[in-house]
Order: C-alpha cells, then sequence, then structure tokens
C-alpha cells in the first residue's frame, strides 16, 4: 500500500539500525555545537581568582614534579640533548588533551540526564562539543610549549639541538588522533556506564593507570631495553604510540615510525567508529535506564 | 483529506521495567540477547501489565502505554489529558524523540519541537542573553534564526533590564518568562507542550495562552498540549484525547472529553476499617458524588456537592456522637463547617448508617479543597476521628459571568433586588 499520501518526512519507531548517524541533522545543530563550546569555556573558571591561568599552571607543575621525580631522582634519560622539562611538558600537553577528551566524554550522558530527558538534539553534540572546548585548552598549552621551546633553544646557558623535523607536518594528523581516540573510548564508557556504573570507577584509576603505560613520562625505546619482556604492552598501545610521535616531530628527536602510525590511525578510526556505533545505539532509550 | 494529516501514532506502545537496576540486569539483558541470536522475539515483551499505579502487580514489566492510535490534522492543537502515570509524558517523551518506543510507529510530516519543562538547559552562569542562544540551539533554532528574533523574545519576556545579569540572580518566575519567550519564538511544524503554564504569574500566563493560540490559529502549526489545567484546555484546544492507564479511553471535542474526564476521575471514596480504629462507633466511609449520584471529585462552580458518609455502629451503647464536615483550602482555611446536629437530633442506631449532605453550588470559589471529617462523642468528651479524608476540585466551568476576577473564597449567588 504505497501511495501518496504515505509519503513520510520521517518516523520514530523501536527499530534500530546499526549505523544510524544523521549527518545532516548534525549540521544543522552545528551552532548548538559552539554554544556549549563557549559555555564550558566562560563558565568553567568563573569565581576563581586566578581564571584561565589555570590552564597553564596544572601542566607546568606536573612537568616540574616529573622531571624532579623521573629525571634527577629516577634517571630516567630523555634523548640526546633534550631538556627533561621540555620532554615532560611535550609528554604531558599531549597525554592531557587525550585525557581530557576521555574523562569529559565518559559522562556524557549522566551528566545531561536532566537536559537528555526534556529535549531532544542529536546527542553527539555534547561530546564533540567537549572534545572542541579541549582542544582550545590545549593550544593554549601548547603555546606555553612553544614559550618555553624558544626559551630553551635561544635563551638557555646551555645549547640544546633540538629543532623540529619536517615531519611537523604530520602534527594534525596526531592531534586528530588523539581527539578520536579520547572522544571514542569516553562515548564506549558513557554509553556503557547508563546501566552499569562499575565503569565510573574504571575510569577513575584506569585513565591514572593507562598514563604510566603511555610513555609520557619516558621514551619508549627506554623501556625496551630496561623491561623487553613488557614491550609489547607499550609498543602496541596507540596513545603511547601518539605521545611518542608527538615528541617527536615536536623535538626533532628520533624518527616517526610509519608502520606504528599506521596502527595508530586504524585503532582510533575503529575505536572511534565503535564508540559512535554504541553511543548511538544508546542514545535512544538510555533515559529509561540511567 | 487524509494529506493534512501531519502525525500520524499507529499501536504505539513503551515498557518499563520496574524497581532497580541491579543485580538482575545483565541476566535478562543476556536472555533478551540470547533469544534475538535464535531469531525469537524478545521473551520480556510478552510480559507486562497494564500500568495501575496503586495496585501490585505481579510481573517487573509495565507498559506505560500500550495501543496508542491517533491522527492529527495541520494546524489543530490537541490536548492530552490524564491523571498522573496515565502516560502523558512518556507519549509526549516518544513524540519528541527523548526516548524510543518498544513497539509501534510514529509517522510525521513536519518538525518536532518541544517544551517540555521549560528552563532546562539553562546555565546559572551565563547572562540571559547567552541563555537565549543557547536554549534557542537547544531547542533547535540556529544562531541567525535567533539572531533575528532576539529583540522580540527579550520584549516577550519582559526581563529587559535584567538581560545582561546572569541567570543565577533571576527569581523563579523570571526564569520561566525567559524560557517561555525562547520557546514561544520557535517555528517547529509540530509544537509539543507539556504543563508549562502552570509557572508564572497570572499575566504571564494569559500572554502565554495567547502566544499559544497565536501559534496554532495564525501560523498554521500543531501544537500538542498536556495540561491538568482543564480551564486552559478547553480554551486552547479542539480536539482531546483521554488517557488512562496507559490506553486511549476516549477521545473526542474537547468538552466532551474533559466532561468525560472530570465525572470519572480521581478517588471519591475514602474507607476506614475497623483495624485503623479499635471503637465501637465510627465513620466508615465518605464518598463524593454529583447530582446525578455519580462519584467525582471534580465539581463545576455550579454543580451541587454531595457527600454522604456511612456510620458504623458494632454494639449499642447509648453514647451520644456529633458527626460534623469542614471544608479547608489548600492554605488550611476553613471556610465551611457544618454539623449533623445543626440540622436535626439524629440517632446512630446499631449497624451501618448512613447519612447524607450537600453543599450547593454557585459558592465555593475554584480551587482545591478538603473535606476534613470530624467525629466525636460528646458522652466521652472524645475525638475519635479528625482527619482530612478526601479532596475535591471544584473548576470554572460554570462560573457566572465575572465570576473570573473574584478574589473571595466564597461566592455565593446572593439574592440581589432593586427596590
Amino acid at each position: 500500500m504505497k501511495t501518496a499520501e504515505e509519503r513520510w518526512l520521517y518516523t520514530i519507531s523501536s527499530k534500530k539500525k546499526l549505523i544510524d548517524f544523521n549527518f545532516k541533522e548534525i549540521w544543522r545543530y552545528r551552532d548548538l555545537l559552539f554554544l556549549f563550546v563557549k559555555r564550558d569555556i566562560i563558565t568553567l573558571y568563573k569565581q576563581t581568582i586566578l581564571g584561565p591561568l589555570w590552564y597553564l599552571i596544572q601542566p607546568l607543575f606536573t612537568s616540574l614534579i616529573f622531571t624532579l621525580i623521573f629525571n634527577n631522582l629516577a634517571d630516567i634519560p630523555t634523548g640526546n640533548g633534550v631538556p627533561n622539562f621540555l620532554f615532560n611538558l611535550a609528554g604531558i600537553t599531549a597525554w592531557n588533551y587525550f585525557k581530557e577528551c576521555l574523562v569529559g566524554t565518559s559522562d556524557t550522558f549522566k551528566k545531561n540526564e536532566n537536559i537528555f530527558g526534556k529535549v531532544y538534539f542529536p546527542r553527539v553534540i555534547m561530546p564533540m562539543s567537549v572534545v572542541v572546548s579541549n582542544l582550545l585548552k590545549f593550544g593554549i598549552q601548547l603555546l606555553v610549549l612553544t614559550g618555553l621551546y624558544i626559551y630553551y633553544v635561544y635563551f638557555s646557558p646551555i645549547t640544546y639541538t633540538i629543532a623540529p623535523g619536517l615531519n611537523i607536518v604530520s602534527f594534525p594528523l596526531f592531534v586528530v588522533l588523539m581527539a578520536l581516540l579520547g572522544l571514542g573510548l569516553g562515548m564506549i564508557v558513557s554509553s556503557m556506564t547508563t546501566k552499569y556504573r562499575d565503569l565510573t570507577f574504571l575510569v577513575q584509576f584506569g585513565v591514572q593507570l593507562l598514563m604510566y603505560g603511555s610513555a609520557v613520562m619516558y621514551p619508549m625505546s627506554y623501556f625496551r631495553d630496561k623491561l623487553p619482556n613488557y614491550y609489547w604492552l607499550i609498543e602496541w598501545n596507540p596513545i603511547a604510540i601518539i605521545v611518542e610521535s608527538f615528541r617527536v616531530i615536536i623535538l626533532g628527536d628520533g624518527s616517526l615510525d610509519i608502520n606504528k602510525t599506521i596502527y595508530a590511525i586504524i585503532i582510533s578510526c575503529m575505536i572511534f567508529l565503535l564508540g559512535l556505533v554504541i553511543f548511538n545505539k544508546t542514545e535512544k532509550s538510555f533515559i529509561d535506564t540511567i | 483529506m487524509s494529506s493534512d494529516i501531519i502525525l500520524k501514532v499507529e499501536n504505539l506502545g513503551k515498557q518499563y521495567r520496574l524497581g532497580l537496576v541491579g543485580t538482575g540486569t545483565i541476566s535478562h539483558d543476556i536472555n533478551r540477547w540470547w533469544s534475538r541470536i535464535r531469531g525469537k522475539e524478545d521473551p520480556y515483551l510478552k510480559v507486562g501489565e497494564a500500568n495501575v499505579r496503586s495496585e501490585k502487580g505481579n510481573s517487573e514489566y509495565v507498559w506505560a502505554i500500550k495501543n496508542i492510535n491517533f491522527e492529527v490534522k495541520r494546524g489543530e492543537v490537541l490536548g492530552i489529558i490524564g491523571k498522573n502515570g496515565a502516560g502523558k509524558s512518556t507519549l509526549l517523551k516518544i513524540l519528541s524523540k527523548v526516548t524510543s518506543p518498544t513497539e509501534g510507529l510514529v509517522k510525521t510530516n513536519g518538525r518536532i519541537a518541544s517544551l517540555l519543562e521549560v528552563g532546562t538547559g539553562f546555565h546559572p552562569e551565563m547572562t540571559g542573553r547567552e541563555n537565549i542562544y543557547l536554549n534557542g540551539a537547544i531547542l533547535g533554532m540556529t544562531k541567525s534564526e535567533i539572531n533575528k528574533k532576539i529583540d522580540e523574545i527579550i520584549d516577550f519576556s519582559g526581563c529587559l533590564r535584567y538581560i545582561d545579569t546572569p541567570v543565577k540572580r533571576y527569581s523563579s518566575g523570571m526564569r520561566v518568562r525567559l524560557a517561555f519567550a525562547v520557546a514561544a519564538f520557535l517555528e517547529p511544524d509540530i509544537l509539543v507542550v507539556d504543563e508549562v503554564l502552570a509557572v508564572g504569574d497570572a499575566e504571564f500566563q494569559k500572554k502565554a495562552i495567547g502566544k499559544m493560540q497565536d501559534i496554532s490559529t495564525s501560523d498554521g502549526r500543531t501544537v500538542l498540549f498536556v495540561s491538568h489545567n482543564m480551564e486552559s484546555m478547553a480554551r486552547l484546544c479542539e480536539r482531546g484525547i483521554l488517557l488512562n492507564h496507559g490506553k486511549i479511553e476516549y477521545t473526542g471535542k474537547i468538552n466532551d472529553v474533559i466532561d468525560y474526564y472530570l465525572s470519572n476521575n480521581l478517588e471519591f471514596r475514602s474507607i476506614f476499617t475497623e483495624d485503623d480504629l479499635e471503637e465501637n462507633c465510627f465513620v466508615k466511609s465518605v464518598a463524593l458524588t454529583n447530582k446525578k449520584g455519580e462519584s467525582t471529585s471534580n465539581f463545576k462552580f455550579n454543580d451541587t456537592i454531595f457527600l454522604s458518609f456511612e456510620v458504623l455502629k458494632k454494639e449499642e451503647d447509648n453514647k451520644d456522637y456529633n458527626l460534623s464536615l469542614a471544608i479547608v483550602n489548600p492554605n488550611n482555611v476553613v471556610i465551611l463547617s457544618s454539623s449533623f446536629s445543626d440540622a436535626n437530633d439524629f440517632n446512630i442506631d446499631k449497624g451501618l448508617n448512613t447519612f447524607t449532605v450537600d453543599i450547593s453550588g454557585n459558592m465555593l470559589n475554584k480551587g482545591d479543597y478538603k473535606v476534613r471529617l470530624f467525629f466525636y462523642s460528646n458522652t466521652d468528651r472524645k475525638t475519635i476521628q479528625r482527619i482530612d479524608c478526601l479532596n475535591f476540585k471544584v473548576n470554572e466551568i460554570g462560573f457566572y459571568k465575572n465570576a473570573q476576577v473574584r478574589r473571595a473564597l466564597i461566592i455565593p449567588k446572593l439574592n440581589w433586588v432593586k427596590v
């Protein structure tokens, strides 16, 4: 019975398609994305004295502590002619972006339960806005990194031989990979937590543990030399590959491993797509179980 | 002309699981998944009972709504009426895509926007103006659409002076005004409105209802409206649907639906058992009826309210009792009181005695009232029962001219004579 009057703009049903992604709709809501970003930024440090300075304080102090503990105390080498502090700061800047994306998106459903329960808009706008607003934060931290970089190269009493190589052009690629990986994992976790809250606790300490396995405060080669039996854990960890590559292209120390980079791209895209599918499946009925 | 139909709901149903999401959840999930793999239907869809809130059920699963079928034409204002828990909000949530149905289909030919409780998505730290943009975008407007309407929105909200102040400094009424103003300038084909007009002062409510009428009449947009306020329902809607226990019980012209609802609704009988009080003589039940003898607790202004009391005396005890009642408003002001000894010296005989009293219409102003029962033993000087046993409502239907504006608690029809 397909008559002319049976033509509908869209239907709502219980059927769940595996991939049911309406890009046109997301595009229509793009203004919402930017308004959420704006909201995140202007409200984050309201009623604080130091305000956006907190963006800088946190990575600087973490790097300082890392340098004291891991380099001065534990004597982890940071490569030829690379200042320890800069090494740590670069690692932390990259790691932080991934971490903020993951943690910020992993409670999407729970945090926005109230608004999701009242109005419909493409839910994926929410985690996407987290990724974009973290990008700004990442940008500010990158500026600090650049500032210190210039200091070490031109004004430091010791001469360092650091300079970004040609492979700096792949920099945006790694930023996108970090975002995809963080967003993908975050969406998976946020979908699972609507039913099983256990994952919230897993994320809380899991992220901390993951940092130690992600080559943030040591170069991968050092780990291979010291603990060759466990090296596979780090070697095939996509975020470790990304952090290491990020440092390589910024500090110009070593060269990019093309195979591992391709591997990281594939894994990141797969996790992102998986996250999207799961998120999409969850958004239809999570309000009943949360 | 079926091409005029903008929304069609077919066999819609939504099942909920009661109780806590806990250890049982994962086993049910696995069971479900296993039967899907084998190509069988969901084992838990077969179970489930109609949604009767006050009764104890046997199944963990209930159908919040089931077998809902209706059509809405373009430009029509459809009212959805029902008790608490009848499934109104579930229906609206499905229509506005907040949750998906368990079975059935909704087909539409237009954009649906919902106005479920205004003010969600307001960020207290941001100014009124920033929140207009954010809220508008959440409801589906683009930035340029809002830019075009921002002045109108601010004007409609009446919050011009505070528009660049953070919303956390607003009074709750101002927040509602601002939120409704944003929503009122949405331009969806179908607008879903749930109980938003209950807030705000009288002036704003009037403005809001007027705006809703504009939306449907002059702009030709479709509105689905849920409210417990029968008066605004009657003014706004043409057609109505009455939901009861998740099913459509009645559908038709709005006034017929309201009548049906008012005469079949709420608790109109209160029963006390011997277990509650160990007395030889006590009031066993109190009931409210209208003049046709039908049980109800919703009265038109000009209806006479009948109350009947059943008094049980187990053994003859030759004691003197007094039965009285008070009508109390929500502020606990006793509006009238009356005792059966005012009229007569009644005897309470052994067994069941029934007393009735009527409160004439054209007297109690619109509003909610409580019936306070007072049963007293004069011989023992002892209060046996003093309890607010029933609630009833007097609505504006049947008001005489200009009664709207009267503030008095009682507005009786007095005998005016020109001499």
